[in-house]
């Protein structure tokens, strides 16, 4: 077990550095931010001064050198739009985006075990067909054309909601909604199909025919055992959240991770963009790792 | 039972009437094919027939209404800010959305059918490299990555493929690895070997055929998150650049008007969904008639008595 988790860390660890590396150079070939941050008429004088604060002077190497030294020291640098610690900035986005994607995915699990496993029950019914027809739809759909639409009709033309921004509840209910329903309309085909299966194996058969009532079979017998391919997928689409939180927060002015990155990245804070990086690196790392334990708890025949 | 004793019966057919024929006993995949098959013309020939209309500015159609007959049929779905008429520039915009989809789509199987293949079937270093490679690229969220690539490389129609191609990649490697594993210890597969084949003649002859239709369904279905990750990534604007356009771009050009006139959005986000819910459509239904253990299921053509 330790050393599985050992291995998994290695190996993401060697990633995230290329990933570092990639983007440190990278996005320092887009150009000095300094004609971003002081005004059009300041002097050279000023200009210098910006630069040698920031550390723009030296050779990229010698930056490069200085980033990791200082990383060594768990100091991940200075913010320039905030001028404070760029990992404070990041960790306040993270903790929104947490909330954000805890929430949803919570939802949207319940959501879709529970309809998914009573589709399943009666395959080809009604019920079956109109949820395998809106789950289609749901995986089909743009987030940001959804996010827009439902801003119109229910923040424009009805007043039930905030466009945008936090403070109340109701803040929280369209960013929820619109991030809910990709993961919901794959995770609903999975729990589908994979109770299908589960469903239609001896054992099921064997407490139907005596007498175990329906309910019981679907979410005690069939379940347990249909659960295996739906963990990975919830894991997958709890890390594609991130992907949407980008559009949706974009959109809807919730302060997370993701429009942090894209304003950061917009007004070249690099400290922060890497700090971001490292952070959802290791959030997905921790995701991952949760879902191979919660394999190894459903089904005891896998062991790491 | 009588079916397929009959249809065993009858004379061998083209392969191509076959698949219209399974096409056709799914209304909803045939329905979705022939909307694709649109969809493909208008991004062939779109261009070419509506350019002039789809940029002509006219500032008395501002924001003009849709399903207004008086105005000529270009404008039966409005116009946008500049009074350019909304439907032939859908028409005109679908080459975009459908080339950078389609060759993202193309690449990343290409090359990751290719690692693949190599990961499976070899079992040299490489073999335990290249599923690492996958790893990485797979660690990551794509939109934040293909965000951070574009805003330095400057969007355009080639990095965005590149970008959106080099983050597709993994799905086809994995895919591609697993099944050689597995179809690598099959009788058939020995037999060749025994019999002297080259490897390359192997992989090439032996196996892929048995991958392919397994990679098909996913580019399929792949197709639609390309187009959709292509369409978010224009609408946050790093993607496709005006005077260029996409369908995302359409939905963010008309993001400012949203109050007063919503079709500006409307349609083209429209255009996307039908799309990506065609493409999910046709990849439900090839999962079935590639599969040939399943392929039953649209044989018997929906009568429950078979």
């Amino acid at each position: 077990m330790k050393q599985f988790i050992g291995k998994r860390a290695i190996a993401s660890a060697v990633s995230l550095v290329g990933l570092v590396i990639l983007v440190f150079f990278l996005s320092r070939l887009t150009g000095d931010p300094t004609d971003l941050y002081l005004p059009i008429d300041a002097s050279q004088e000023m200009r210098d001064q910006f630069r040698e604060l920031n550390g723009f002077n030296d050779p990229l190497i010698v930056q490069f050198g200085r980033y990791v030294a200082d990383l060594a020291r768990l100091d991940f640098g200075q913010s320039i739009r905030e001028a404070r610690p760029a990992i404070d900035v990041v960790l306040q986005g993270f903790s929104w985006t947490l909330s954000l994607a805890a929430i949803t995915m919570t939802l949207v699990t319940i959501a879709a075990i529970v309809i998914g496993s009573l589709a399943a029950f009666n395959v080809g019914g009604v019920f079956d067909r109109i949820t395998t027809f809106f789950s289609l739809i749901g995986a089909s759909a743009p987030d940001f054309w959804i996010a827009i639409v439902a801003i119109v009709i229910f923040a424009v033309n009805l007043h039930w909601l905030p466009t945008s921004g936090t403070g109340t509840p109701w803040h929280w209910v369209l960013p929820v909604a619109v991030l809910f329903i990709r993961p919901f309309g794959l995770i609903l085909q999975v729990v589908r199909g994979s109770m299908i299966t589960a469903l239609s194996s001896p054992y099921v058969k064997t407490a139907k025919a005596k007498g175990v009532r329906s309910r019981p079979i679907i979410f005690v017998h069939g379940l347990r055992n249909g659960m295996l391919p739906v963990i990975t997928v919830i894991g997958d689409q709890a890390a594609g959240i991130l992907n949407g939180a980008v559009v949706v927060e974009t959109i809807f002015g919730f302060p997370g991770i993701g429009k942090l990155m894209i304003d950061s990245i917009l007004q070249r804070d690099f400290a922060v963009v890497l700090a971001a990086i490292m952070v959802s690196a290791l959030a997905i790392f921790i995701m991952n790792l949760l879902i191979d334990l919660a394999y190894a708890l459903l089904d005891p025949r896998i062991r790491y | 039972m009588t079916e397929t004793l009959k249809s065993a019966g009858e004379p061998p057919k083209g392969r191509l009437t076959t698949f219209l024929k399974l096409l056709w006993a799914d209304k909803f995949a045939f329905f979705a094919a022939v909307f694709l098959l649109i969809v493909v013309l208008c991004a062939v020939f779109g261009p070419l027939l509506l350019e002039t209309l789809a940029t002509k500015q006219n500032l008395r159609g501002r924001n003009a209404a849709p399903f207004d007959l008086e105005a000529g049929w270009a404008m039966i779905l409005g116009a946008d800010a500049l009074g350019r008429p909304l439907l032939p520039r859908i028409v005109v915009a679908a080459q975009n959305t459908i080339f950078v989809a389609a060759g993202a789509v193309f690449f990343s199987m290409l090359i990751g059918t290719a690692l693949g293949l190599i990961a499976g079937y070899s079992r040299g270093r490489a073999a335990q490299m290249i599923p690492r490679l996958g790893d990485v690229i797979m660690s990551f969220p794509s939109l934040l990555l293909a965000v951070i690539v574009l805003y330095i490389l400057e969007p355009s129609v080639v990095n965005i493929v590149i970008v959106l191609a080099i983050t597709r990649i993994p799905i086809y490697l994995r895919t591609a690895r697993a099944e050689v594993l597995e179809v690598r210890e099959r009788m058939f597969v020995q037999a060749a070997k025994v019999m002297g084949a080259s490897d390359r003649r192997i992989v090439f002859r032996h196996i892929l055929p048995v991958v392919l239709p397994t990679l098909l369904t996913i580019a399929t279905l792949d197709f639609a998150f390309v187009m959709l990750a292509e369409s978010s990534l224009s609408f946050l604007g790093i993607g496709i650049q005006a005077p260029d356009i996409t369908w995302g771009l359409m939905v963010s050009q008309g993001r400012p008007y949203l109050t007063n006139a919503w079709w500006l959005s409307f349609w083209p986000g429209l255009a996307i969904i039908l799309t990506t819910l065609s493409l999910n459509l046709l990849s439900n239904w090839m999962r079935i008639a590639l599969d040939p253990t399943q392929r039953w299921r649209l044989e018997m053509g929906g009568r429950k008595n078979g």
